[in-house]
């Protein structure tokens, strides 16, 4: 894959995204791949002057996720999105859309992963 | 001073796309935005589970008409660099040519939409007019006028004959002059500056902190475009990205113009260095395994396409990133202290794709 990757761990998360930013390194997005059936797998995908950065991290699906919106505001958005594809929690998320980004609360299937249902929304 | 909660979206007379947003007004200036999405959302990435990998093209290619062709061109570059793929000079030229057609018309379609957001209904059908020449070279050349399909895996399906690119040619002079001609209206008219210069301003450090992409990007001050990374054909071509200072909706709207003209420039040059030879290379080896990361720069932006193959026909994970999606943060920081009336046109200025940033 083009860019340097960097693994990162839930403790060391939000130290490293600080010091990217701080490095003048631009968030571009975040992608999440599924690393086995409890595992969730996200790349944190940074751009400093066309050179890409990944921030890789391997974490349990069951357990929140730092949130990062809270150094990069535009994270939100993607966060909002993985909680609702993936039903993952995110810690600390500044705007959470509580899985409603772009489900309607009577979904029940989440989307990304298989044979997981939960509880439609009172 | 009481606070007023007004539901802008996602249907309004003045927005393309179904995007919503929770206003909170005081006196008629706008303190907060709070976006709403999942409007029409179509889960499209989930389909690489039924898909194989040559028919997830066309599924990419539908995350958004208008940029199609260039949401096919990022698809089969990541897959492309995982099996290891050399397109031939022809095709990646040849995508060059379909994508700034693409671009074209994509900016002429959002000017006439922008002039009609803050209600210059003449200038709007202008812009569609002209539009429709390109509309009429993609319909010529490839048999659809806006999802052209013509990206396979390995090159393209389509050539171009020496009469479709001698009249391509004449077709663009007329695209441009015509183009020329609503310059002085878009960027220097009384009215359209009164409605669109210091409105929606987003700093050049908001911009980029933000992760805005594009021409909203551009338009604060930024020179990024993936265009220079020099991807396809981008490599054989002389280019330097288009930048406005003021951060405003007319700096976004000018941004948009002057590229406009730069894409003519842009199948130009793609034209005069098509070579001979073959437009697609045969597919061979295990299907593709690994992990790619591919960024191209639409219309609205950069897109980003994430992939995770595991040696089977179907993809592990196909993950997009359109340009819309990284626009919304700096849109809602361009809205505090507007005024209401001003918010079509902010809102606008971005170039919502929502079926792009919903997929």
């Amino acid at each position: 894959m083009i860019g340097k990757v960097i693994d990162v761990t839930p403790e060391t998360l939000v130290g490293e995204v600080m010091n990217l930013k701080n490095d003048g390194q631009r968030l571009v997005t975040f992608s999440t791949y599924q690393e086995d059936e409890k595992k969730i797998g996200i790349l944190y995908h940074f751009d400093k002057n066309l050179e890409t950065t990944h921030l890789r991290l391997v974490t349990d699906m069951d357990k929140p996720i730092p949130s990062i919106s809270g150094v990069l505001f535009a994270a939100l958005l993607v966060e909002n999105e993985i909680r609702d594809q993936w039903d993952v929690e995110f810690d600390g998320l500044v705007l959470d859309f509580n899985r409603s980004l772009y489900l309607d609360p009577e979904v029940t299937q989440v989307p990304l992963v298989s044979n997981v249902k939960i509880e439609p929304k009172k | 001073m009481a606070t007023t909660v007004i539901p802008f979206g996602p249907q309004h007379p003045v927005l393309p796309e179904p995007v919503h947003l929770t206003l909170k007004v005081e006196d008629e200036i706008v303190k907060e935005a709070i976006p709403a999405l999942g409007y029409v959302h179509r889960g499209l990435e989930k389909l690489a589970d039924i898909r194989d990998y040559h028919q997830m093209i066309t599924v990419c290619e539908r995350v958004c008409g208008i940029c199609s062709m260039i949401h096919a061109v990022c698809y089969s570059q990541a897959i492309e660099e995982l099996m290891d793929i050399e397109i031939p000079d022809r095709a990646a030229l040849l995508r060059v040519i379909w994508s700034e057609l693409h671009r074209t018309h994509s900016h002429l379609l959002w000017l006439g939409l922008f002039a009609d957001a803050f209600g210059f209904e003449s200038l709007f059908m202008q812009f569609w007019k002209i539009r429709e020449r390109i509309m009429d070279i993609n319909e010529a050349t490839t048999g659809s006028r806006v999802i052209v399909s013509v990206n396979v895996i390995g090159g393209v399906r389509a050539d171009l004959s020496p009469d479709q690119i001698r009249w391509i040619l004449s077709e663009i002079d007329i695209v441009e002059k015509e183009v020329r001609q609503l310059q002085d209206t878009i960027m220097n008219d009384y009215t359209v500056k009164a409605r669109t210069c210091g409105v929606g301003t987003l700093t050049k450090e908001q911009a980029y902190e933000l992760g805005a992409a594009g021409p909203t990007l551009r338009g604060s001050g930024v020179a990024q475009d993936m265009r220079m990374l020099g991807y396809g054909g981008y490599s054989q071509i002389d280019f330097e990205p288009i930048v406005e200072t003021s951060g405003d909706c007319w700096a976004r709207s000018t941004v948009r113009f002057r590229e406009c003209l730069q894409s003519m420039d842009l199948v130009r040059q793609a034209i005069s260095k098509l070579p001979e030879g073959d437009i697609r290379v045969k597919v061979k080896g295990n299907p593709p395994e690994g992990e790619a990361y591919a960024r191209v720069e639409q219309p609205r932006g950069e897109c980003v396409y994430y992939i995770k193959g595991n040696g089977t026909k179907h993809l592990d994970r196909l993950r997009i990133r359109t340009p819309t999606f990284a626009n919304i943060p700096p849109l809602l920081a361009m809205m505090p202290e507007c005024e209401l009336a001003d918010v079509p046109v902010i809102i606008l200025s971005i170039d919502p794709c929502i079926s792009c940033t919903e997929r």
